[in-house]
């Protein structure tokens, strides 16, 4: 799949702002006033500017309202109505706490459950195309919303939640990984089955269609930048959870705490790139190309 | 509604003879003539005339080579646009109902004026059946000729599918899959007609007739085993060269 950066940066900030306006939402950290309105403005940046970001790669942004309409059968409009959910209640909730000083319990509790099935949806958008085998995991949501529980626990500074949840993160990462390496032979599909010549022999792609790219090749076909993938992995892994994990551990320090904020963000970012760089969809197929 | 119909009235679609095509690309052509200037959106290029260009198509002939255990290798030509699926992926992510299967007849279209541009159907179909037309924003993809099939301005037998229409050598043919005794059903039993990718789970409409078996000519000529070449090494002049050619 091409890696397009509005994707990744969407995938990425809006997981971490949706995980941090769920712990505010549970009331970790008890903040009010003007504390309160730092965090939920860094939530609230992060997760709308994420949702902005996935605006970029529309065809067509200026029917993005109707994206609203069919929740009953798309995950992609389920997320829609997530997202506005969340935001909104968590709107009110932050307001209560900002002006008032009052923590509204049930409406933080609310918020929080919209925001973690925000990130739940957006994770069901990969995980039901059966076309990306490596996608197509129980594993996949399970690793979205970990990865989003854990950034949002760094960002809450809940420093004991964020260690037990970024190795949890870093396991489920690599696990990932690893499951995901065999998912297209486990698919069953090849070229085989794609042109139904299998019987007959070896397949082979002769010719292409066209001789120029195409929407296809663009959008599916991505294998620049694999050869690194092994080396972009390790890196991923130490910066998501290995750097931020010592961090932590070390006696308690803001800078120490923005170091691992920081770390850990590029570390997502590197993980987010190979997620869509090594999908292989199995269109490539018919090119010859996975 | 992206929901998809439980069933449909009619399975409206294509059998393709893969023993038959010739890799002509003529149904390409007239795919891409009707429908730019017909229903939706045109068909749009870019970068034409130059160096990398690309453009929009509802169909595109693959060419593969099969290798058999024994003999010759086979060109197969490979012509696919949308299969029309009964369990179409595609049409149930769309998140603004643009995408849609039609109860009377099973045709999987696109509402071009609900279409966000997301691209989410696209990544859904197995096939790479559409296509983001890259000026209009929109997702394009094969409709059957559906302003063609019903169009009663056109003489009775235009009244089908353009690549079908315009196929010199047969190989493709349009009509009802869900009526036994259609021809394209008669068709798809008498030679095995097969779908693509299975084990995806789309239930295409939409049939491939595999290639038939090639014939192995027998040997017939009593002589020929007396014409074997005698000497398989070289002897002489040619057999001192190729030692001293070696030894370089």
């Amino acid at each position: 799949m091409h890696p397009a950066p509005s994707v990744i940066f969407f995938t990425t900030f809006s997981g971490l702002g949706f995980g941090l306006l769920v712990w505010l939402g549970l009331g970790y950290p008890a903040v009010t006033g003007w504390t309160a309105f730092v965090f939920f403005a860094i939530a609230y940046a992060m997760a709308v500017g994420g949702l902005l970001a996935s605006t970029f790669h529309l065809g067509r942004p200026e029917r993005a309202i109707k994206a609203f309409t069919q929740w009953r059968s798309s995950w992609l409009s389920r997320e829609a109505w997530c997202a506005v959910g969340a935001l909104v209640i968590m709107g009110l909730y932050a307001a209560g706490l900002v002006f008032a000083g009052t923590r509204i319990a049930p409406l933080g509790i609310l918020g929080a459950i919209l925001s973690l099935a925000t990130v739940f949806t957006t994770s069901m958008i990969y995980t039901q195309l059966k076309t990306i085998p490596r996608w197509n995991m129980s594993i996949t949501p399970v690793k979205f919303l970990v990865l989003s529980l854990a950034g949002g626990a760094l960002l809450s500074g809940q420093v004991q939640a964020a260690l037990l949840l970024l190795v949890i993160a870093g396991v489920v990462q690599g696990l990932t990984w690893i499951m995901g390496d065999k998912a297209l032979e486990a698919s069953g599909t090849s070229l085989k089955t794609a042109t139904g010549l299998g019987g007959a022999g070896s397949v082979r792609s002769f010719e292409p269609p066209h001789t120029g790219t195409n929407y296809l090749l663009r959008e599916f076909v991505h294998d620049i930048g694999r050869k690194h993938s092994q080396k972009l992995r390790l890196i991923s892994l130490v910066l998501m959870a290995g750097v931020p994990i010592l961090l932590l551990i070390l006696p308690f320090n803001h800078f120490f705490a923005l170091l691992a904020v920081v770390s850990h963000v590029a570390g997502v970012l590197i993980a987010r790139w190979l997620f869509f760089a090594e999908a292989e969809h199995v269109v490539g197929l018919y090119y010859g190309k996975r | 509604m992206t929901s998809l119909p439980t069933s449909t009235d009619r399975k409206l679609g294509l059998v393709i003879d893969l023993d038959t095509c010739v890799g002509c690309h003529a149904c390409v052509i007239s795919c891409k003539g009707w429908n730019t200037e017909n229903y939706g959106a045109p068909l749009s290029d870019q970068n034409a005339y130059g160096a990398d260009n690309s453009g929009t198509f509802l169909n595109r002939v693959h060419s593969y080579e099969v290798q058999p255990e024994e003999g010759a290798a086979q060109l197969i030509h490979f012509p696919k646009s949308c299969l029309h699926c009964e369990d179409a992926p595609c049409v149930t992510v769309c998140p603004t109902g643009a995408s849609y299967k039609r109860v009377e007849d099973g045709i999987v279209l696109v509402n071009e004026s609900d279409c966000i541009g997301c691209g989410l159907c696209a990544w859904a179909c197995p096939y790479g059946a559409r296509e983001l037309d890259q000026a209009e924003g929109v997702m394009k993809k094969c409709t059957l000729c559906v302003d063609r099939i019903y169009n009663e301005n056109l003489p009775e037998e235009d009244r089908q599918p353009a690549c079908v229409r315009t196929c010199p050598s047969n190989a493709r043919h349009f009509g009802d899959l869900s009526d036994p005794d259609s021809d394209v059903s008669k068709l798809v039993a008498a030679r095995g007609g097969m779908d693509l990718m299975p084990e995806q789970g789309t239930r295409p409409v939409n049939k491939y007739l595999p290639p038939r078996p090639k014939d192995a000519m027998p040997e017939f000529d009593v002589l020929a085993p007396f014409l074997e070449p005698v000497a398989e090494e070289p002897k002489g002049f040619l057999g001192w060269l190729d030692k001293a050619l070696e030894k370089i």
